[in-house]
């Protein structure tokens, strides 16, 4: 045996700038020739609500009682300009989800959820089902760029319109359904061979810059005899401006969706590299309608990355009406349920990670036409389930509330909140936990 | 036919279009003519019942967005959108019409005297359009069913990420868009344009005159090795 004492091994190094998921990506890529398509929203890590604290009461303010004190949830959307404005028990509503990217049976389930619990869905790209017209008390009907399915007798059956401009995972850019979704029902919706990819544009085919809003924001007014609250959706990019177009071009509506909001199916270096987080787009909103007299007046739903009351209330806190959910709802609904572990495996993936939305083989029947696997979800049990889980959020946003002393949601507001980095105190402009700074503002 | 007359320089054209929701009882059958449009916009938008409309002059905008089973005609030009989203029956612009002219229409025949702007029947879902002049650049753009007949010109890019819809065109076309090819004039085709042709206005014109166009179904589904076409 030799004595030459052993050279210490060091442990085998992954580079923090190729890390495993970055040199999967180029494999990938090399392989295919073709970049990632998915679903789902940004998945790196963003400065976001978890970044921030409320100040509960104490000495300087005092509480509401848990249970017996009345704390306010309900909202009014549309009060500007519509003759029939919509009242929401919670502000938390349903976002526009494609039927075509989801199965009738699950849109059906959105409609059941909703409803029980006094709140709003909305259509999506590829026009309205009767499923979920049926199930939906309050359903507000997106006009989109691609138009697929857009009728006018749809339309004055909505309760609002939605104008979609833009969505926060992929601001600038159109849709894309692969031909496997495109069933014969989908096929016949969108006026469409079947099997052909379904390619939605990025921009409206009528009209282009802010002045021509207006005048399409009149005319959809006009068909509808001015009954219906008009929103106007945009991803988040340069909220400020954005927003102060929207309402100058007449929206009763700002829908605002960050970063993180999900889609059905866009390239991951879209998700991940265009737009801004949802926490960084909220204040300069809220600023652009302070500014224009209109906070309050126009109302502001905020998406992309919401996922429980703390998250409302954050968001209210910060200025918004009202929010909206997608990648959360369709969670309870069933999507990513560890149960169905075996499966996600076979397709290559993993509970809670599956993301190829647009490939149509969700093996819990929320995002696929295919027959067989959209007989797995039951609307009603899974309706159930999203009916609890926002009665669960309106209950945690009201817990947080009462602690910061307020009789309604919306009496939340900035001050009640601190922030844990200094990224997320810059966005939120609130002050550091502990300290009095808020970065970027002046002090006197 | 019972005549009803609206002056848009007096009367608001909120007053009007409400008076042209009014339930198909009340319309069917009569003719409405509104003076001095004067360009305004979203006239006559969102008809549902079997009217006819004369806007008599100049509309702006969306005049006639989204018409079902109504007949309206426009006496001057019209502006971006006219008959967009159109469903059903007849828009006839006898001036010019603008930009977009028929965009995502439907069904319904739109008819345009004179010439039409960009992206003419742009997104078009099945309506019938014939222009009695030419078509701007990227008319047709993502067009995916229905009928486009041009008597002159179209320009640049004419079809551009075409699906199904059947482009007739008699004049020069300066280019075709990504995918856009030109089609052996088959006998179902054929008695499509002599149809159109009739109902326009047209019925001395020679379907001979025309070429088709339609979709080479290259880009219908994604392939890496089309991508610069994108
Ligand atoms: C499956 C799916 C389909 C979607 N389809 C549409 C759509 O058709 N139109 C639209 O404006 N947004 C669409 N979105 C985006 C949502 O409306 C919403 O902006 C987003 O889901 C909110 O973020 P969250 O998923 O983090 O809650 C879709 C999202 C998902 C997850």
């Amino acid at each position: 045996m030799s004595d030459t004492p052993k050279t210490p091994q060091t442990q085998p190094r992954f580079s923090a700038t190729f890390d495993p998921y970055t040199l999967s990506e180029i494999r990938r890529a090399a392989a295919t020739g073709i970049y990632d398509i998915r679903g789902a929203g940004a998945k790196r890590k963003l400065p976001h609500f978890d970044d921030l604290l409320f100040l509960g009461a104490s000495v300087s303010r005092y509480p509401l009682e848990g249970y017996r004190e009345k704390c306010g949830t309900d909202v009014v959307l549309g009060t500007r300009f519509a003759k029939k404005p919509i009242h929401l028990k919670t502000p938390v509503t349903i976002a526009g989800m494609s039927f075509g990217a989801l199965s009738g049976p699950a849109k059906e389930a959105l409609g059941r959820g909703a409803s029980a619990v006094g709140t709003s869905t909305t259509t999506g790209d590829g026009g309205m089902t009767p499923e979920e017209r049926g199930q939906s008390s309050i359903l507000v009907y997106q006009y989109l760029p691609s138009r697929y399915g857009m009728n006018p007798d749809d339309l004055r059956k909505a309760d609002a319109i939605e104008v979609v401009i833009g969505q926060g995972a992929k601001p600038g850019g159109g849709g894309m359904l692969l031909g496997q979704k495109i069933s014969d029902r989908v096929a016949k919706m969108r006026c469409l061979p079947k099997g052909v990819d379904q390619r939605s544009a990025c921009r409206h085919p009528d009209w282009t810059g802010p002045d021509d809003l207006e005048i399409k924001i009149a005319e959809l007014r006009e068909i509808t005899d001015w009954e219906k609250p008009i929103y106007v959706k945009v991803g988040a990019t340069r909220p400020y401006f954005d927003v102060t177009l929207a309402v100058k071009a007449g929206a009763d509506v700002v829908v605002l969706d960050g970063m993180q909001g999900g889609t059905a199916a866009t390239q991951e270096v879209f998700i991940e590299h265009v737009g801004i987080p949802t926490l960084a787009a909220i204040r300069p909103a809220v600023q652009a309608l302070q500014d224009m007299g209109m906070h309050r007046k126009v109302q502001l739903i905020v998406s992309g990355g919401i996922r429980n009351g703390a998250d409302v209330a954050k968001a209210l806190a910060l200025g918004a009406d009202a929010v909206a959910i997608g990648t959360a709802a369709l969670v309870a609904l069933g999507d990513n349920d560890p149960r169905l572990e075996s499966e996600y495996q076979a397709l290559g993936t993993t509970a809670g990670a599956y993301d190829d939305w647009h490939e149509g083989k969700d093996p819990a029947g929320i995002t696929t036409q295919d027959p067989e696997l959209m007989k797995r979800l039951d609307p009603v049990k899974a309706g159930r389930r999203l009916a609890n889980y926002l009665a669960v959020m309106t209950m945690e946003a009201q817990v947080i509330a009462r602690a910061c002393g307020k009789s309604h949601l919306h009496n939340l507001e900035p001050e009640d909140l601190v922030a844990l980095t200094v990224e997320s105190a810059a966005m939120a402009k609130v002050p550091l936990a502990g300290t009095s700074w808020i970065p970027g503002q002046v002090q006197y | 036919m019972e005549s009803l007359k609206f002056d848009l320089a007096a009367t608001p054209l909120r007053e009007v279009n409400q008076y042209l929701h009014s339930p198909a009882s009340e319309l069917n059958g009569k003719h409405v003519v509104i003076h001095n449009p004067n360009g305004a916009h979203n006239i006559a938008v969102g008809l549902k019942s079997d009217v006819q409309v004369t806007i008599d002059g100049h509309a702006g905008y969306y005049a006639a967005g989204m018409n079902q089973l109504a007949n309206v005609v426009v006496t001057g030009s019209a502006g971006t959108g006219v008959a967009e989203n159109m469903m059903s029956g007849v828009v006839h612009v006898k001036g010019f019409a603008s930009n977009a002219a028929g965009a995502t229409a439907q069904g319904g025949l739109l008819i345009i005297d004179g010439d039409a702007g960009l992206r003419c029947g742009i997104s078009l879902k099945g309506a019938d359009i014939v222009v009695g002049g030419s078509v701007g650049s990227f008319s047709a753009f993502m067009a995916q069913a229905g009928n486009l007949v041009v008597l002159g010109d179209a320009g640049e890019a004419l079809g551009d990420s075409l699906y199904e819809a059947r482009l007739f065109v008699r004049g020069e076309v300066k280019s075709l868009g990504a995918d856009c090819e030109e089609k052996p004039m088959d006998d179902e085709a054929r008695q499509i344009l002599v149809d159109l042709l009739a109902k326009s206005g047209h019925a001395d014109v020679s379907p001979d005159s025309f070429k088709l166009f339609g979709s080479a179904r290259t880009l219908y589904n994604f392939h890496v090795d089309n991508a610069g076409a994108y």
